[in-house]
């Protein structure tokens, strides 16, 4: 990795980071466990290094690292995105619902 | 415009679906788009690379490219689809820190790859930039890969909960950190020597075991999302060692994301996270317990019986239901939403007071009723729920415990002394359902037992909530 490119990634890696402090301080307690798990969905991205480690993969103990690395990642991807999404579904308004009056019988 | 170019651009589309997606996820009403979108900007990027690979427009020199990859998709892919539709809403976190386990893992195993065929070439073969984010990578990747693995099973029970004290303690966690210390010096000053980076994965992966272990079951949201932050940390480094700044962004969003998360919780326990991670509280063995417990000579407790219970429920205008990882645990989400429907037909106010840290995670209570199909807007936090309590005639606590303990406000010497609370001592009567007298993952005596005011439902929740809705009903 030459100087030029050490300092571009560690500008992205800094900028991010603050991004990501920024998107996520805003985030009501309600929300968190699903946040927890689609925060937990994204670092999944670790499939596309895994998939190009598998296309450079030319012995048996790559082959045997890669073939892991992407079996992991995917569980990561796939289970991650899904069950997020499981639990925002019950999030959804429901159209019976009363509104938040404080008293509505009063 | 070549393929290499457009699937750049398809990576920077996939970093911007990320943090817009993470934004979405702010309320409630744009939560499910925003992990939508974040779903299809992970989509492309995969996709993306897919083609690229197909294309050749990367290093494509691997002999089993196609079998590699797609065995991995559909064996890793099956395998979190499943555990993902089948997983009960009770048993969610200990599966996100399974698949938390697995990125940590694959962010591990894509650098000690990238090493092990680097330092066939030669001990210099990397630069010293590659060389430290392996290192971290490596490090980072396998605590989180054991750590994440002990926590779901404490909270799954395969692991005992109570925290397991090591025969030497400390004097384990220091050897160890001698021993990455100085193999990540090797790797980094004297030369790329596989054996050393073995070495260190197994410190690592036996730190992440002896970091867990001591910890009580009841901390493990906050050491989860910790480990969250950490994976994401993780595959920031994996970015760096591959050169891929789709993983860097990715991983420095989820690095911030879990750290502020792990703030959260831990402040919402008035606990710092140091504290946690060296453990001792939560443990219910300590010396501070032992001063608490003199405050609960005090008062006796007074029992009702599910009649009395269910009479003062239902002459009641306002109700606050405050429910707790003892309601989790019982899987009494559907009976508590089914006994406040009830309720709310006979004209009584129902609201839920949610504690930040009750249930497993922050959050997770509110999943829990969502699922129960409790309308959401009864559901009201901590800052907003705190005043209406001296005006509710009746505050069920339901395995709830420390976050109702009125210690945390008057008691200079508890343990709990400033955690924020659930003023739950203010409302004209208490009925707290509770399997037994046990004290809480604190290990302290709950002053709310003790007040006149309060009545005990001894029992299992689901149990409990059961008899009072029939006793509802028959009056």
């Amino acid at each position: 990795m030459s100087v030029d490119q050490l300092i571009s990634s560690l500008t992205i890696f800094v900028l991010a980071i603050l991004v990501g402090f920024e998107v996520i301080s805003k985030v009501p307690a309600t929300l968190h466990t699903p946040l927890m798990s689609g925060a937990n969905s994204i670092h999944g991205i670790v499939l596309v290094g895994a998939m190009l480690i598998a296309a450079i993969a030319d012995n048996p103990l790559s082959i045997f690292l890669s073939v892991l690395a992407v079996a992991f990642a995917a569980m990561n991807v796939v289970g991650g995105y899904l069950v997020t999404d499981r639990m925002l579904e019950m999030f959804k308004k429901r159209p019976a619902a009363p509104r938040g009056a404080p008293k509505p019988e009063a | 415009m070549s393929l290499d170019t457009f699937i750049r651009l398809v990576y920077i589309i996939a970093a911007a679906c990320f943090v817009m997606g993470l934004h979405l996820m702010n309320s409630p009403a744009t939560a499910r788009r925003g992990n939508q979108l974040s779903a299809v900007g992970m989509a492309a990027a995969v996709l993306g690379t897919i083609l690229l690979i197909a294309a050749g427009d990367v290093s494509t020199t691997g002999t089993l490219i196609w079998p590699i990859i797609v065995v991995g998709l559909v064996v890793g892919g099956g395998a979190g689809a499943y555990t993902a539709r089948t997983v009960k809403m009770t048993a969610m976190p200990q599966l996100v820190s399974i698949f938390n386990a697995m990125g940590g893992g694959a962010a591990a195993l894509v650098a000690i790859d990238e090493f092990v065929r680097a330092a066939g070439i030669g001990p210099h073969t990397l630069g010293t930039a590659e060389v430290v984010a392996t290192v971290l990578d490596v490090v980072i990747g396998s605590v989180t890969f054991t750590g994440s693995l002990i926590a779901a099973g404490k909270l799954q029970g395969i692991v005992t909960g109570t925290p397991v004290k090591l025969p030497a303690g400390q004097a384990i966690n220091v050897v160890l950190a001698i021993i990455a210390v100085v193999a990540a010096v090797y790797l980094i000053f004297v030369g790329q020597v596989v054996l050393v980076l073995v070495a260190l994965l197994a410190v690592a992966l036996v730190f992440g075991v002896t970091m867990v272990l001591p910890i009580g079951g009841a901390d493990m949201p906050v050491v989860i999302s910790l480990l969250n932050a950490f994976t994401g940390t993780a595959v920031a480094m994996a970015g760096f060692v591959i050169d891929d700044p789709v993983l860097i962004i990715a991983g420095a969003l989820v690095g911030a994301s879990g750290g502020i998360l792990t703030k959260l919780m831990a402040d919402a326990m008035n606990r710092s996270i140091l504290n946690i991670i060296v453990g001792g509280f939560g443990t219910g063995d300590s010396g501070a317990v032992a001063a608490a417990g003199g405050a609960t000579g005090g008062g006796s407790v007074r029992e009702l019986t599910v009649d009395d219970a269910a009479i003062q429920l239902t002459y009641a205008q306002h109700v606050i239901v405050v429910p707790g990882y003892g309601l989790a645990v019982a899987q009494a989400q559907h009976a508590t939403a089914e006994l406040a429907a009830l309720l709310e037909e006979r004209g009584v106010d129902v609201k839920y007071a949610i504690h930040p840290v009750a249930g497993r995670m922050p959050g997770h209570m509110n999943v829990l009723l969502a699922e129960a199909n409790v309308p959401y807007p009864q559901l009201w936090e901590m800052e907003d729920i705190n005043p209406e309590f001296q005006r509710a005639d009746v505050a069920l606590v339901l395995g709830a415990n420390d976050v109702t303990n009125p210690a945390a406000r008057s008691d200079p010497s508890s343990p709990i002394y400033g955690m924020p609370i659930l003023d739950v001592d203010k409302a004209a009567n208490i009925i707290v359902v509770k399997r037994s007298m046990r004290p809480g993952y604190a290990g302290i005596d709950n002053l709310l037992y003790t007040d006149p005011k309060t009545g005990m439902l001894f029992g299992d929740a689901k149990d409990v909530l059961t008899q009072l809705i029939s006793a509802v009903k028959a009056l």
